[in-house]
């Protein structure tokens, strides 16, 4: 059997800086199973930005799934989620 | 942290503000298995062909859009140019061929309806050396097929490096061109055509897209856009950099824009099962702000597109878009370089609008970027024959130079230059564009063949 390709996404939250926004979406996370490899996160013009490396090996949730929910997500607390597939941040940004 | 936030935030940046996006996933299917005898057979095997190799095209590529983050704006299939195809099928009494050409133009065009792809190309031939008889009742069923149905694209190729220029075929599109504007969708009819030098059989990009010959049963073809990714990326530069560092600019962002559009490509060719074939990396201008490639030439200094420098500046961007791709994948084709579609480009409509820019200048611009004087409104009543001769001039740029050339001309019934053509959506508007008055009849009536330049012989 071929080895399955990785299931790592990167995400970027981005709004204004508000109490509980790391806790909402990292509960998220732990609930479907997602886990958080790495964390970061930073000011940029007044807004609040976070990038998160995901792995999704162990959920069930598929990246275009993720999306949706976050997408979701952002909406009720006003914040923008982009994700994204890891491998077209790799693609993009190392030779 | 593995990738760093600007890094991150760039990528963000370039989807959400400037318009980054996977122009287009076409399928190539070959349709030469569906060709019989019987033509009712051969209609009803092209039917079944393009419904099996393409009914997970649209839904799979919309599931890798959701997974990538990064939009795919177009679906789109290319098939075996169609005079192959209908070739052994064709009775030969000519109006009869010309119903069974239009038939099987609608049936295609209500294919693509049913598989919900944006446009399906391949309706043409390629008669850079001779026109078959097949051949000729396509170009003579162009005019019906293009007014009567939405999605069928059409070309024909009437000239090569190899093998020079058919003058009776191109002379034959001059009227082919004047009559389909004469329809009732004769603007829309006008802009799914184009004429060629040297096509390319791996095009995933529309209108002149087809599956050449040389191409497997199905294949992924790419086309990648990125106008405003490039423009951002110099639009903050110091105002006295040298040229060649702007070079280095375009280069590293056409770069990163293939690697993305290689990716994706290479997900969906997977995921319906075919092979994956290449990447068009073409600046393809849409009508939106921002989406131009008139502002990257004027922002590189230039006052307005088409004044004196225009050549060069857009030498420089072709080029460094070519040699960043290159080196991003070694699977670039179909045409790669800068479209300079005046309808779809607000910067070149201006420019026209405002005398900068005029046909000549245009001409000149095409000898050295992809793919032609393309989407150009001139006026309802221009000649046949001149039709015919500006479609020759293209030809001749791509034949002496070994590189596609294309002619997508738009007469615009009733309407007379500087009058503006409003084509609606991303196909934009511009002003109908000022032709030479003086007529170019007898060139055109003599036909023939202009012979390849000595430089083809290369055997």
């Amino acid at each position: 059997m071929t080895k399955k390709p990785k299931k790592r996404a990167i995400i970027a939250v981005l709004g204004k800086d508000k109490i509980g926004t790391v806790s909402k979406i990292s509960s998220f996370m732990a609930k479907n199973s997602i886990n958080i490899e790495e964390i970061s996160q930073t000011i940029i013009k007044d807004i609040f930005t976070m990038i998160m490396l995901l792995d999704l090996e162990k959920s069930d949730l598929t990246i275009a799934e993720l999306s949706k929910k976050l997408s979701k997500i952002g909406g009720e607390i006003g914040h923008e989620i982009h994700v994204h597939d890891e491998k077209i941040i790799k693609a993009m940004h190392r030779i | 942290m593995k990738y760093s936030i600007e890094e991150i935030l760039e990528t963000i940046e370039m989807i959400k503000s400037d318009k980054l996006d996977i122009r287009t996933v076409t399928l190539g299917i070959n349709l030469m298995p569906a060709s019989d005898n019987d033509y009712k057979k051969t209609i009803q095997n092209i039917e079944k062909l393009l419904l099996a190799s393409a009914k997970d095209l649209v839904k799979k590529a919309k599931d890798i859009e959701e997974q990538y983050g990064i939009p795919i704006v177009n679906k789109r299939i290319t098939i075996t140019p169609i005079s192959l195809v209908l070739n052994s099928s064709f009775t030969g009494h000519k109006k009869k061929d010309r119903a069974i050409a239009l038939e099987t133009a609608k049936i295609i065009d209500k294919t693509a309806k049913k598989l919900k792809v944006d446009f399906i190309g391949g309706f043409g031939c390629l008669v850079e050396k001779s026109i078959k008889y097949s051949d000729q009742i396509i170009i003579e069923s162009l005019s019906e097929v293009l007014n009567q149905t939405e999605r069928v694209c059409a070309f024909v190729n009437i000239g090569s490096t190899k093998a020079g220029i058919n003058m009776r075929a191109v002379a034959r599109m001059g009227g082919i061109i004047h009559k389909i504007s004469l329809g009732k969708n004769g603007v829309f009819g006008c802009a799914k055509l184009v004429v060629f030098c040297n096509a390319v059989s791996d095009n995933p990009f529309m209108a002149g897209g087809f599956h050449g010959i040389d191409q497997g049963d199905k294949v992924i073809n790419i086309g990648i856009s990125g106008p405003g990714v490039v423009r951002r990326s110099i639009k903050n530069l110091p105002k006295d950099l040298a040229l060649d560092e702007i070079s280095k600019k375009i280069k590293n962002t056409a770069f990163k824009i293939t690697r993305a559009g290689e990716v994706v490509g290479r997900e969906i060719a997977q995921a319906i099962g075919v092979k994956f074939g290449s990447i068009d990396l073409s600046l393809a201008p849409t009508a939106d702000e921002g989406d131009s490639v008139g502002e990257i030439l004027e922002l590189m200094g230039l006052e307005k597109t088409g004044t004196h420098g225009t050549t060069a500046a857009l030498a420089l961007l072709t080029d460094a878009v070519k040699k960043g791709g290159l080196m991003a994948s070694s699977s670039i084709g179909g045409l790669s370089g800068a479209f300079i579609p005046v309808c779809e480009d607000a910067f070149l409509a201006k420019a026209v609008k405002e005398k900068a820019l005029n046909i000549d200048k245009l001409e000149a611009m095409t000898s050295i970027c992809s793919v032609g004087l393309d989407m150009i409104a001139v006026p309802g009543d221009t000649r046949s024959t001149t039709l015919a001769a500006i479609i020759a001039d293209e030809a001749a740029i791509g034949m002496v130079n070994h590189k596609t050339t294309a002619a997508r001309l738009i007469p615009v019934k009733g309407k007379k230059e500087g009058q503006n053509l409003k084509l609606g959506g991303l196909f934009g508007q511009a002003p109908i564009i000022k032709l030479h008055k003086q007529k170019s009849d007898q060139f055109i009536w003599r036909k023939g063949q202009i012979p390849p330049t000595i430089t083809s012989f290369r055997n």
